[in-house]
């Protein structure tokens, strides 16, 4: 269906090409899911089978390409619209008209589909999509899942034969991820659409592939195999697969459900070790204090902790034993993102995770807290002040918050002036900054100081933003959905510097949809839903309360509280009790 | 080129038509979109015929309870307001002008003498301050009102109908090109949301984040955001079949030219004809022949683009009703103001008492036909 024949891809400008020796070929009727760390080319892959790579974005394509016997090469993006379908990954940039049924209408008006053809294919997609209750509604007053499904829907009314769709679920919170992909599976199964795919979340996503083709890295060759082949050697891999590493089973389970129906030996062996140190209920039933917390990081999780901050950043002493308070707090907008009665207290040292759904009102409580959004009713303090009094200036020192496009936060044209930048907003001795960066991602010593912030990968970028931010040395740190668009290495470099700062006495919160971040790093976890916060307690209560939150572990191991391939780790690595 | 007819074939091969298009609609049919634009400049048109404040506010009153009745609850309706308040601010800068800069109008009813700035003799016949009548204040308002009647009642057009949903009704061949207009016309709502989120960043970089410089420092991120989103607008647009061409003969490709070329040329030449004194004879009939011209370009042009529509809005006789409530309303002003000048245009000088004219207040009661005969917008899901 989808035919690569030896592509390289040079984009104009680049010394290297992008990606190189491509070679293979999609099936007919299969979902692929083209999985690799950043960096190595994947939307590339994805924008040459639509004709965008090299049509669009220009460059040169050598080898050649075929869609459904197409050519890309003589055909454009354009003349290749019905039969391929593209959605990429912001739904908001791909809409054209302005209402969920215009906007699926678009792609067969311009195709020149007959009216009732397009009348019919509009229903049955409104009906396949779970979409007819929104059909008269403006795109821009929808949720994000429901945006997704719209731009998925958008491009499946002209009955394209195959559908390429870059990271649909890396925006979404996991219940409207799960009601993406099932609409994909469905797909798959019922129309026999081709699906290329690519995801970083495999967690999510790992079980509906047939094949999986893998990127290792720029430049290597990609090898294309079942899931259970390709996990085996994969460097990015989901946690269920880890854990089956760890635990030695082969073939390796790719589902819950698959390693469950295995873990009964290793939950056994996991409750010996536990009960061995009479500790197992407790580790991670008490994490609600960071004592417990710093106590109970397991030894081996910790080799690259090294004295990054230690010696010089210590957050400056704190007028009140809480670095925020909230109490009462209320926020009327527009109806639909509002906060209701909300207190949370936050305690130097801890680390908590805000999740809920899209729009429950994550972002607008971290918003608050740093003064964007003044509250309607109820009181904020941040450091003993009320932020959205508080001059910018001093208010750095007391909160910071990386949002959710870290490129918000940029504005210079190389890293060195967004360091300088940095270090004068926040008075701080020259060379803070980009000390900082070096800590925090030890690889960004090779990138060159007058590179432009929108050339780094998103992993960097976060890092500078960050670095930033942490300049002014805040003891209370936001960080808005940090991981959106991260691989799994830099999602683990980014827990490990989130761990260390904690451990160095930064309150953290983080607002997130990705649950094994949130089990890996946060002692407490509070849940939204239409801006009440409906529970707060240790991550592993509530976690493991609720399904959909519930990282893939502690679902595995369930009953036992276990959250993290990490601990899991420590438990069978070292038996005896702990000195 | 080949693939732009292919879909229809096949479309045509597998799905035979129905025997009658599927009739049954949940939701009621919406006005066409023009007939709302018609009605809403209608009463634009009929808002210039006339300075009489009462009749100016009775006009904005009756666009304004259509609006109230029937606009839907979509984002863009909202748009109303913003209009207003322009209309507001529009008026108060005039009234400001004729305070501070005077008049030539001779006023007897001196209302405060404010201090007048001597000017140099270049700039004669400009005065800055000096006495202030009620005529001037009085004129002034009558002209500000004119206009801020105007700007409402296009404000009722976007608030009713969206300009893209008039893109719908759009030839085939000009289809293109008012997408682009459209793109165009999101882009300054996008510009200034991202304006807002990039200020408020700076706030996180311990910057104030009011201030000219602050506006000035997020310009480049946030042009360059803007340029980024325009781009792959574009390419998702191009993914999904935008500007797909069919073919068409050589001959018929070199007459849709010819016709339109020769058609604007027609316009062109037609309008110099009506507008000097000499040409009264010849401009009309070239003028009339130009568009015909220039029209059957457009619809052979049509041909290149495989284009259909989705549920065109279907223009029937509730659309007729608006329009012509409209159109009589701009008529029965434009009539009176010949017919009954002093009624239309109450007295500055000597400054008199504007009195309701019985027969036009009438007319402009017929705009309020559309509150009646449309069907009310859904409530929001």
């Amino acid at each position: 269906m989808i035919r690569f024949e030896d592509v390289s891809v040079t984009y104009d400008g680049a010394t290297e090409p992008t990606v190189q020796g491509i070679d293979f070929e999609v099936p007919e009727g299969e979902l692929v899911l083209l999985v690799g760390p950043s960096g190595t080319g994947k939307s590339t892959i994805l924008n040459s089978v639509s004709g965008l790579v090299p049509h669009f974005t220009g460059g040169t394509l050598r080898g050649r390409v075929t869609v459904a016997g197409r050519d890309t090469r003589t055909h454009k993006p354009r003349e290749l619209a019905d039969v391929v379908g593209t959605v990429g990954q912001d739904p908001l940039s791909h809409f054209v008209t302005d209402t969920v049924e215009d906007e699926l209408a678009y792609g067969m008006e311009s195709l020149g589909l007959p009216p009732h053809v397009m009348r019919r294919r509009v229903e049955e997609t409104l009906d396949l999509l779970g979409l007819t209750d929104l059909r008269a509604r403006p795109i821009s007053t929808l949720s994000g899942g429901q945006q997704q499904r719209v731009a998925i829907g958008s491009v499946l009314t002209p009955h394209p034969r195959a559908l390429i769709l870059d990271e649909p679920t890396s925006a979404l919170d996991p219940a409207a991820a799960e009601e993406v992909l099932a609409v994909l599976q469905r797909l798959v199964h019922d129309l026999g659409t081709t699906i290329l795919m690519a995801e970083h979340r495999l967690e999510r996503v790992i079980q509906y592939a047939d094949q999986i083709a893998l990127l290792p890295g720029p430049g290597e060759p990609l090898s294309l195999g079942t899931p259970a082949e390709i996990m085996a050697v994969s460097p990015v891999y989901p946690p269920v697969v880890d854990l089956g590493r760890v635990a030695g089973w082969s073939p390796l389970p790719l589902t819950v459900r698959d390693a469950r129906r295995r873990a009964s030996d290793l939950r056994q062996r996991l409750a010996q070790a536990a009960g061995s140190r009479a500790a197992g209920a407790a580790r991670v039933g008490a994490g609600g204090t960071p004592q417990a917390r710093a106590s109970e990081t397991p030894p081996t999780a910790t080799p690259t902790r090294r004295t990054w901050f230690r010696s010089r950043i210590t957050p400056s002493p704190l007028p009140s034993p809480h670095a925020a308070e909230v109490q009462a707090l209320s926020i009327h907008r527009t109806p639909t993102r509002a906060l209701t009665d909300v207190t949370l207290t936050l305690t130097p040292g801890e680390t908590v995770a805000l999740m809920g759904r899209n729009g429950a009102g994550k972002s607008t409580l971290l918003n608050t807290l740093v003064g964007l959004i003044p509250p309607t009713s109820g009181t904020v303090l941040t450091g003993g002040t009320i932020p959205h009094r508080t001059p910018p200036h001093d208010l750095i020192r007391r909160v910071g918050l990386v949002p959710q496009e870290p490129r918000d936060l940029l504005y210079a044209d190389t890293i060195a002036a967004e360091c300088e930048a940095a270090d004068a907003d926040a008075s701080a001795a020259p060379g803070t900054c980009r000390t900082l960066v070096t800590d925090l991602l030890p690889g960004m010593t090779g990138v060159p100081d007058d590179t432009h912030p929108r050339d780094l990968s998103e992993g960097q970028r976060l890092a500078l933003a960050l670095a930033v931010v942490l300049t002014a040395r805040p003891p209370l740190l936001l960080l808005d959905e940090p991981t959106r668009g991260l691989d799994y290495a830099a999602k683990a470099r980014l827990a490990a510097v989130l761990k260390t700062l904690a451990a160095e006495g930064h309150a953290i919160v983080l607002a997130t949809h990705d649950v094994e971040l949130a089990a890996e790093i946060a002692d407490r976890v509070v849940l939204l839903a239409d801006g009440e916060i409906i529970a707060d307690g240790p991550a592993a209560d509530v976690v493991v309360a609720s399904p959909s939150f519930a990282p893939q572990v502690s679902k595995i191991l369930a009953p036992q509280k276990w959250l993290t391939v990490a601990q899991v780790k420590a438990a069978l690595g070292a038996p005896g009790p702990r000195s | 080129m080949h693939s732009g007819s292919r879909p229809q074939q096949q479309a045509r091969a597998s799905e035979t038509p129905p025997p009658a298009p599927p009739r049954h609609r949940t939701h009621p049919t919406p006005l066409h979109p023009a007939a709302w634009w018609l009605w809403s400049l209608s009463l634009g048109i009929a808002a210039t015929r006339t300075t009489n404040p009462l009749l100016l506010t009775l006009l904005i009153a009756t666009s304004a309870y259509v609006v109230a009745a029937r606009r839907p609850h979509t984002p863009w309706a909202r748009s109303y307001s913003a209009f207003v308040k322009l209309a507001l601010a529009v008026l108060l800068i005039r009234l400001a002008f004729a305070v501070t800069l005077g008049s030539p109008l001779p006023g007897t009813h001196v209302i405060v003498t404010l201090p007048e700035v001597p000017l140099p003799d270049w700039a004669q016949g400009i005065r800055l301050g000096g006495k202030v009548t009620a005529e001037t204040l009085t004129f002034a308002f009558y002209d500000g009102l004119k206009l801020a009647t105007l700007l409402i009642c296009v404000g009722a057009a976007n608030a009713l109908a969206s300009p893209t949903r008039l893109l719908k009704s759009l030839p085939g061949a000009l289809y293109e090109m008012g997408v682009a207009v459209v793109v165009a016309l999101t882009f300054a709502p996008n510009l200034i949301a991202d304006i807002q989120r990039l200020r408020a960043a700076r706030r996180l970089r311990g910057r104030p984040d009011s201030g000219l410089r602050g506006l000035l420092q997020v310009g480049l991120p946030v042009l360059e955001g803007a340029l980024e989103r325009s781009v792959a607008l574009a390419a998702a647009m191009d993914a999904r079949g935008y500007g797909r061409t069919a073919d068409v003969p050589p001959r018929v490709r070199r007459t849709t030219n010819t016709l339109t070329l020769g058609g604007l040329l027609g316009v062109c030449a037609g309008t110099y004809g009506l507008l000097t004194a000499e040409g009264g004879t010849y401009g009309i009939p070239v003028l009339l022949a130009g568009v015909t011209a220039a029209l059957a370009g457009l619809r052979l042009g049509g041909r290149r683009t495989p284009r259909t529509r989705y549920r065109p809005d279907p223009w029937g006789a509730r659309a007729w009703l608006v329009t012509a409530s409209g159109a009589a309303v701009a008529a029965a002003l434009a009539w009176a103001s010949v017919h009954d000048p002093a009624a239309l245009h109450p007295g500055v000088i000597p400054l008199t008492t504007p009195t309701l004219p019985l027969y036009p207040a009438a007319a402009i009661l017929l705009g309020l036909l559309p509150a009646f005969v449309t069907t009310p917008p859904e409530e929001p899901s």
